[in-house]
């Protein structure tokens, strides 16, 4: 087939960089929308996922980590006596009180786990040793929450709920959604920071014995230890997100703003395939005198569209990968998976050939004989 | 001799609003390969609706319209497009090339409607421009071409695919006496060299001398030149409009 479709869209030049620019517009602001949504989704529930446990054991009706109570700590030997439990750890994730040098108090979040376990512990540690987590007064902050903290360096001192802490290392990465930082401990020293008692945790956080069945065990716990719940990781992660993404409707809007952005996307498409085709219709006219069937035509508008699809979406993922590079080192990062890009590419040409349909219909309904008229 | 169009008792009706146009009013005509028609008559005569009738663009509202031997009015809108595409060559006033198209790839675009694709389009496309002596403007752009050598790049791309029949509204229009002369000429060898059956609706008086059969309309009627193969018909129509515009030379 002759190179109509690309040629009539290449043929106005200024027509096409404004379809180009709508799609780059809107396809950039779906990629920052979603990738906020994805960022924010992991991000609520990142202690729970990257906690290496496969269980965790909360206190009864505990709807997300925010939230949870403090329960007898004896509750852990009942856990270490059930077959299948290969390890077990008290954890605390709680609220507290940042002070400054200079007086200034923020909120952060404490998160107390055992510094001798690999379960419930901070992951990348850029700088400093996460095995100084076992000495008094020792917390790792991450590098994005520096400034906000007043941080500058390994080993200087601060104040966490009116008590000592000294900076032992810096992760990266590790965001908090509620845009309190996170501040790791030792468990013992998160009971002081976090006002939770002598004899009590938040959290008891439990490793399988390899090949155990979950559900199994699951039921076996929650029998065995009372006034609890017993949630697998996956379990207890999709709560926290659903609290944190639609109850709160944060993420609603977010998402709200992404289908704007598809909407606008579609609305400005929509109306420069129309103006070309309108641009081009005696040449449609033509053809269907010729004999073409309608389909031929649809062709010629829907390549029309499918190009400037892929062009725009090419163009759109220079500018998204820019944008989310740069908000790596903010405090809410935009994540692009891969499949994201993928499944974005789709919805750009659905987009796009969605848009072409007002036109498709204006060819469908042409009557060939106004080729006849002068 | 069978017809190539044979039109038979043939009405069409617009209908606006609450008015009826009456745009044909029992036509009867037939034209047959390896003859030119002149179709003549003056504005609002019913010219170009009984060409769009024949050419199958347009339904009539009454009466027979058969096309290569096949009934057309009865067909419905998504069977049309196959007659067209399989009989009928059109070439229109404005000449209608793709203006984001080469030459070359004009005609090829005729070919690949009826299945004609790649180097077989390109080759088919060579020896249809050599027809009409444009071979050498094949990768040239329409916007670069003067209106005589576009109306011969439009009787190319009509003859794509061996149509019987070719339709050609006013091809003459837009052009200078003696290009116009040119292409009056191309289509005379279509109708004599290559056996079609070539109508040719016209104003212009000096193309009279191209035509085997001159039919004259008024008022959606034929007044005129009506006929089958066979029938004497006169050459000259008796219309004093037409009178007054043809050359003494050709009149006598």
């Amino acid at each position: 087939m002759p190179p109509l479709a690309r040629r009539n869209l290449f043929h106005d030049k200024i027509r096409l960089t404004v379809t180009l620019t709508g799609i780059v517009f809107s396809v950039v602001l779906i990629v920052v929308e979603l990738g906020l949504f994805v960022g924010f989704t992991l991000t609520t529930s990142s202690i729970i996922d990257r906690s290496n446990a496969d269980l965790w054991i909360v206190s009864r009706g505990t709807p997300y980590i925010e939230q949870g109570s403090p329960f007898s700590e004896r509750k852990l030997y009942q856990v270490l006596a059930t077959p299948g439990v290969a390890a077990a750890e008290k954890h605390i994730v709680r609220f507290s009180y940042w002070k400054s040098p200079d007086g200034s108090e923020r909120g952060i979040q404490v998160v107390g786990f055992n510094p001798h376990s690999t379960i419930g512990g901070p992951w990348d540690v850029v700088a400093g040793d996460a095995g100084e987590l076992q000495k008094p007064d020792a917390i790792i902050v991450d590098e994005i929450y520096k400034e906000k903290l007043g941080v500058t360096r390994i080993g200087e001192v601060f104040e966490v709920n009116g008590r000592r802490a000294r900076i032992v290392g810096f992760t990266r990465g590790i965001r908090a959604f509620t845009t309190t930082p996170y501040v790791f401990t030792s468990f013992k020293n998160a009971q002081g920071y976090a006002d939770v008692a002598q004899n009590q945790t938040l959290f008891i956080l439990v490793r399988a014995v390899p090949g155990t069945n979950m559900k199994r065990l699951q039921a076996d716990l929650s029998a065995r230890v009372t006034d609890v719940d017993v949630l697998t990781s996956a379990q207890f992660s999709r709560m926290t997100r659903v609290y944190w993404m639609f109850t709160t409707g944060a993420g609603i809007a977010v998402l709200i703003a992404a289908v704007l952005g598809l909407v606008v996307g579609v609305v400005v498409v929509a109306q420069t395939i129309y103006a070309t085709t309108m641009d081009h219709i005696r040449e449609f006219g033509t053809l269907k005198a010729m004999g073409a069937a309608n389909i031929y035509i649809y062709r010629v508008i829907i390549t029309q569209a499918a190009i400037s699809a892929v062009l725009g979406y090419s163009m759109a993922m220079v500018v998204s990968a820019f944008i989310v590079h740069a908000s790596q080192s903010g405090g809410a990062a935009i994540l692009l998976p891969w499949p994201m890009a993928v499944g974005i590419f789709f919805l750009s040409l659905l987009m796009c050939i969605g848009a072409a349909v007002v036109s498709i219909n204006k060819v469908t309904h042409l009557d060939p004989a106004m080729v006849f008229k002068g | 001799m069978q017809s190539a169009i044979s039109v038979q008792n043939v009405t069409k009706t617009y209908e606006e609003g609450a008015s009826r146009v009456p745009a044909l009013q029992g036509v009867d005509l037939d034209v047959f390969p390896g003859e030119v028609m002149l179709l003549m008559g003056p504005s609002g005569s019913g010219k170009t609706t009984l060409l769009s009738v024949m050419g199958c663009i347009l339904r009539a509202s009454s009466g027979s319209v058969r096309v290569a031997g096949i009934e057309t009015n009865q067909l419905s809108e998504k069977e049309l497009p196959a007659i067209r595409l399989g009989h009928i060559g059109f070439i229109f006033q404005g000449f209608n090339l793709f203006p984001t198209l080469t030459v070359g790839e004009n005609v090829e675009l005729a070919l690949d409607l009826k299945g004609i694709r790649g180097s077989k389009a390109k080759e088919e496309a060579r020896r249809l421009l050599a027809l009409v002596l444009l071979v050498e403007k094949y990768n040239t752009f329409p916007s670069d071409l003067s209106g005589g050598q576009k109306q011969r790049v439009a009787v190319a791309r009509a003859l794509a695919g061996s149509p019987s029949v070719i339709l050609a509204d006013e091809p003459t229009a837009a052009l200078d006496g003696h290009t116009g002369r040119n292409v009056m000429q191309t289509m005379h060898d279509l109708a004599h060299k290559h056996g079609r059956a070539v109508v040719v609706v016209t104003h212009d008086s000096r193309v009279l001398e191209f035509g085997d059969r001159i039919v004259h309309m008024e008022d959606g009627k034929i007044v005129s030149g009506q006929g089958h193969a066979g029938t004497p018909i006169a050459k000259i129509p008796p219309h004093s409009f037409i009178e007054s515009s043809i050359p003494p030379a050709i009149r006598a």
